[in-house]
């Protein structure tokens, strides 16, 4: 994801001389050191100072440019929460904060590092844009989108790098605040967003063992959320499964049953989400996932399958 | 680089005609205060002569009038001031002003971005240094010759996000960012210097900090104009500016309790009388 993004970042930065990137003392990946070396003067450092980072993009996207802001997922927006609502939010400034590894995605580095709340911290502020892509092809699209947009910020998050194509066999193009269907199914839809897309194929893959059909649906844009696309997701399907790296409260769990609520649906809903808890443990992105409950062998008995 | 820039004008200092406007909009900020039941008048009085010297002699002008240079309040709660002096410039109206934090109005307490003649939402303080230099940085890529001006409140340089900012602005060597502190010497609570002795000497902090820095009298214009006209440039500037909260109005002077209330009918006359003998 990350070496997409800068790849994708190179090539709209060539065109556009009003994009430019501003990092806080993270090693550009990939593509961001060509940019680097062949704009310096759009690359800024600002160092060990996640609230300069963002003033910075807010006070030149006041002037005319398309600034990112690029760190690591928990200090791109926790650090400098203030700045990201009053410069960039209260403004309604078109800038794009990308936050890389979003989730547990750093699993290795304790809850400092995880950005756990993010989705659900970046939807409560107004203006804020939340766009949260699968996969690499996703991540194309998506700053594509944000290189492109001027209506205001984005929190733009990403995961680290390695993650597989998922979106290949989409239905769907990808198409900004609108639900993307990867993959058909009749019985039971799953709704994910983010590197945990990886395990909502696992799931289906047991339930069509279990002679269940079911589809996956990438929510890559959680807010605004396509409301109508997932109420007509709730109406068509009696069995609908969330699987996020979110924790619960302001997940896309709680707001896709309040969307069931609003739109007086039946269906049976099961929703999976990061534990509300830190959780003091180390390994691989999946240890992480197992030990938020995430584990796909849990989650297959949770919904009662084989 | 723009056509424009060859025919930018800056008015020359007349120290007489200063100290007039200033008394002016000393009055028009205690009228306003008798249609609201409170207003940050103190903070507006320390920075009325920075603010006026900035609207009004070193900002330059396009020829159609508009302002080449940015004003940036980072003290939002100043803005008063800033308001009169966009009244007077005819960038808002006596209506905006008659308005001031009604329902019906679009101006409140603190400044808000895209209102006509504002920079930047501020309010919450440590914030608009860290624009200012994203500005400045952006006029520098644009190659543009406009000069960013920040007035920030002392208080806000015990918030770490402004020394972030003081960092940055001298990495990037932005000689085009110009700051003035209002030094007033009080924070919500206290006198500063007895709060906070370890916040002081101010200028050898920034001289340290890579920024060309001078400490001036906040309410003397000449002594302001003469500091930025000497400016050595090649890197960011900032001028601390010793000033008096509440400034103008002897009873205000000094006293915390004035940093957000309004005058009541009896206060107010007196407010007026003594602006009306005040030396010009």
């Amino acid at each position: 994801m990350r070496n997409r993004f800068a790849d994708t970042f190179y090539e709209l930065g060539k065109a556009d001389p009003r994009l430019c990137v501003v990092v806080a003392d993270i090693s550009p990946a990939g593509s961001i050191a060509k940019f680097r070396n062949e704009f310096p003067r759009r690359f800024v450092n600002t160092g060990v100072s996640e609230q300069i980072m963002i003033g910075m993009t807010a006070g030149m996207a006041q002037r005319g440019l398309k600034p990112f802001a690029y760190t690591i997922a928990t200090f791109t927006l926790y650090r400098p929460f203030e700045m990201v609502r009053d410069d960039l939010c209260y403004q309604n400034l078109p800038v794009t904060v990308v936050g890389i590894g979003g989730g547990v995605t750093y699993s290795t580095l304790g809850a400092t590092h995880h950005a756990q709340e993010d989705v659900a911290i970046a939807s409560a502020i107004p203006n804020l844009s939340v766009v949260a892509p699968c996969d690499p092809s996703e991540v194309e699209a998506a700053t594509r989108w944000c290189a492109a947009q001027d209506q205001g910020p984005v929190y733009l998050r990403l995961g680290k790098a390695g993650e597989p194509d998922l979106s290949k066999a989409a239905l769907d193009p990808w198409v900004f605040g609108k639900v993307r269907r990867l993959r058909e199914g009749r019985d039971v839809c799953i709704l994910s967003y983010g590197p945990i897309m990886k395990r909502a194929f696992a799931l289906a893959e047991r339930f069509e063992a279990s002679g269940k059909s079911a589809a996956i649906v990438s929510v890559h844009t959680l807010k605004p959320l396509d409301r109508e696309g997932l109420a007509r997701i709730l109406q068509t399907y009696a069995h609908v499964v969330v699987i996020e790296e979110c924790a619960p409260n302001g997940s896309l769990a709680m707001r896709v049953k309040e969307l069931a609520w609003d739109t007086d649906v039946t269906c049976r809903i099961d929703a999976f989400t990061l534990k509300d808890a830190f959780i003091h443990c180390y390994g691989s992105h999946d240890d992480i996932l197992d030990a938020h409950g995430l584990g796909v062998s849990e989650l297959t008995a949770r919904l009662g399958l084989q | 680089m723009d056509a424009t820039i060859a025919t930018l004008r800056r008015n020359s200092l007349d120290v007489a005609a200063a100290r007039r406007r200033c008394l002016g909009y000393r009055r028009r900020i205690l009228d306003i205060s008798q249609q609201v039941g409170a207003l940050h008048i103190a903070p507006a009085f320390s920075c009325t002569e920075i603010t006026d010297i900035l609207y009004n002699n070193l900002m330059r002008r396009e020829t159609d009038g508009g302002y080449r240079d940015v004003f940036l309040m980072s003290k939002g709660h100043g803005c008063m001031i800033q308001y009169v002096i966009l009244e007077e410039q005819g960038v808002l109206s006596r209506s905006d002003l008659d308005a001031y934090c009604k329902p019906n109005g679009r101006l409140g307490a603190h400044p808000d971005y895209e209102t006509p003649g504002i920079a930047a939402s501020t309010g919450s303080l440590g914030h608009g240094l860290g624009m200012a230099t994203g500005q400045a940085y952006a006029e520098k890529l644009k190659n543009s010759d406009v000069l960013i001006y920040c007035v920030l409140s002392d208080g806000e340089f015990q918030e770490g996000s402004t020394w972030e900012a003081m960092m940055m602005a001298a990495n990037l060597k932005l000689d085009n960012l110009i700051a003035f502190m209002d030094f007033n010497d009080f924070g919500g609570l206290e006198r500063m210097s007895d709060g906070h002795p370890a916040f002081y000497p101010l200028v050898p902090k920034a001289e340290s900090f890579g920024w060309e820095a001078v400490e001036v009298d906040g309410h003397d214009e000449a002594a302001m104009h003469e500091a930025v006209m000497a400016r050595r440039g090649g890197r960011p500037m900032l001028l601390v500016c010793r000033t008096v909260k509440g400034k103008g109005i002897s009873f205000m002077e000094n006293v915390p309790i004035w940093h957000y209330r309004s005058p009541n009918k009896e206060e107010y006359i007196q407010g007026l009388k003594e602006l009306a003998s005040a030396p010009l």
